[in-house]
């Protein structure tokens, strides 16, 4: 099944496109159903079509080599992912996973360079897409190399239940994140780091302190 | 009862991608505005406020001291 042209005129990569220029691009744009928890695309591997979700939620993502990972972002409804090993010829730099049920638009390597040496306007807006994604990553590498994220989520929660005797106040992963000065996804990331040294549990909705002792150390890691 | 997300229905615009990505399928869009079946259980995986984009789902941490 081809892309529907009016919604591929009204993303991103496509937009300002008259319906004349855009119908041939259609033909090359397939659609792919997915399940959810499914890997479209795996870090490492060779890269061979551009994804543009249509439909649900994908998570991109890196894993170490310990296992832990790392999200880097959600992409939505009109959103792409894999571009820069489409554009780069490089293997896909980070693995991507659907969330939910996710309806995708895929669009060979070959065929998405072919449309860009024939729509300049289109190589323009993919230069905004692509400028824009380096700056949210720009703000994760912050994240992740200066502001010892750990240590400020550790202090988060040993300040909300400082004098506290009953049940402490409730926060969001992105409330913290705010608190942090930080990512939501860094937050759920320093979550797993402190249940994995011990300081806390994280067990449904309650983020139990299982130890005050450790938590204060991991406070003091930054 | 167990613990739900907590809806704002005067933010939800309807997506429905908090309902595709619920893996305890305890969220539906009713009438375009999400709503949660409390009878089903909720393993706070947390995606649901993760992927609404309009802030209208939030999975509140209780913090506590053991």
């Amino acid at each position: 099944m081809v892309a529907e042209l009016e919604f591929l005129n009204s993303i991103p990569y496509f937009s300002g496109l008259d319906p004349a220029e855009l119908e041939p691009i259609t033909r090359l744009v397939l659609e792919k159903t997915v399940d959810r928890g499914e890997l479209v695309a795996l870090e490492g591997e060779p890269a061979t079509n551009l994804y543009i979700v249509a439909s649900g939620a994908v998570k991109v993502f890196k894993t170490s080599a310990d296992g832990k990972e790392q999200i880097l972002s959600i992409v939505r409804s009109g959103e792409s992912f894999n571009d820069v090993a489409i554009f780069d010829g490089g293997p896909n730099p980070a693995s991507a996973r659907t969330m939910g049920p996710v309806v995708l638009y895929k669009i060979a390597k070959d065929d998405m360079k072919a449309v860009l040496r024939a729509h300049p306007r289109i190589a323009l807006n993919v230069i905004k897409v692509l400028a824009s994604r380096v700056r949210d990553l720009l703000s994760l590498v912050e994240d992740l190399s200066f502001k010892h994220v750990i240590s400020r989520v550790a202090r988060i929660l040993a300040e909300q239940v400082e004098g506290e005797t009953a049940a402490g106040p409730r926060l969001t992963q992105q409330e913290m994140a705010a608190m942090a000065g930080t990512a939501r996804e860094v937050v759920g990331r320093s979550l797993k780091i402190l249940e994995e040294e011990g300081a806390i549990k994280l067990d449904r909705h309650r983020i139990i302190i299982t130890d005050k002792g450790v938590l204060q150390k991991m406070m003091e890691f930054g | 009862m167990a613990e739900m997300p907590l809806i704002d229905p005067g933010k939800c615009d309807g997506c429905g991608l908090c309902v595709g990505v619920c893996h305890c399928n305890a969220l539906a869009i009713v009438e375009n505005v999400v709503t949660i079946d409390s009878g089903t259980g909720c393993d706070w995986c947390t995606d649901c406020e993760a992927v609404c984009s309009t802030g209208a789902i939030t999975c509140p941490f209780e913090i506590v001291v053991q």
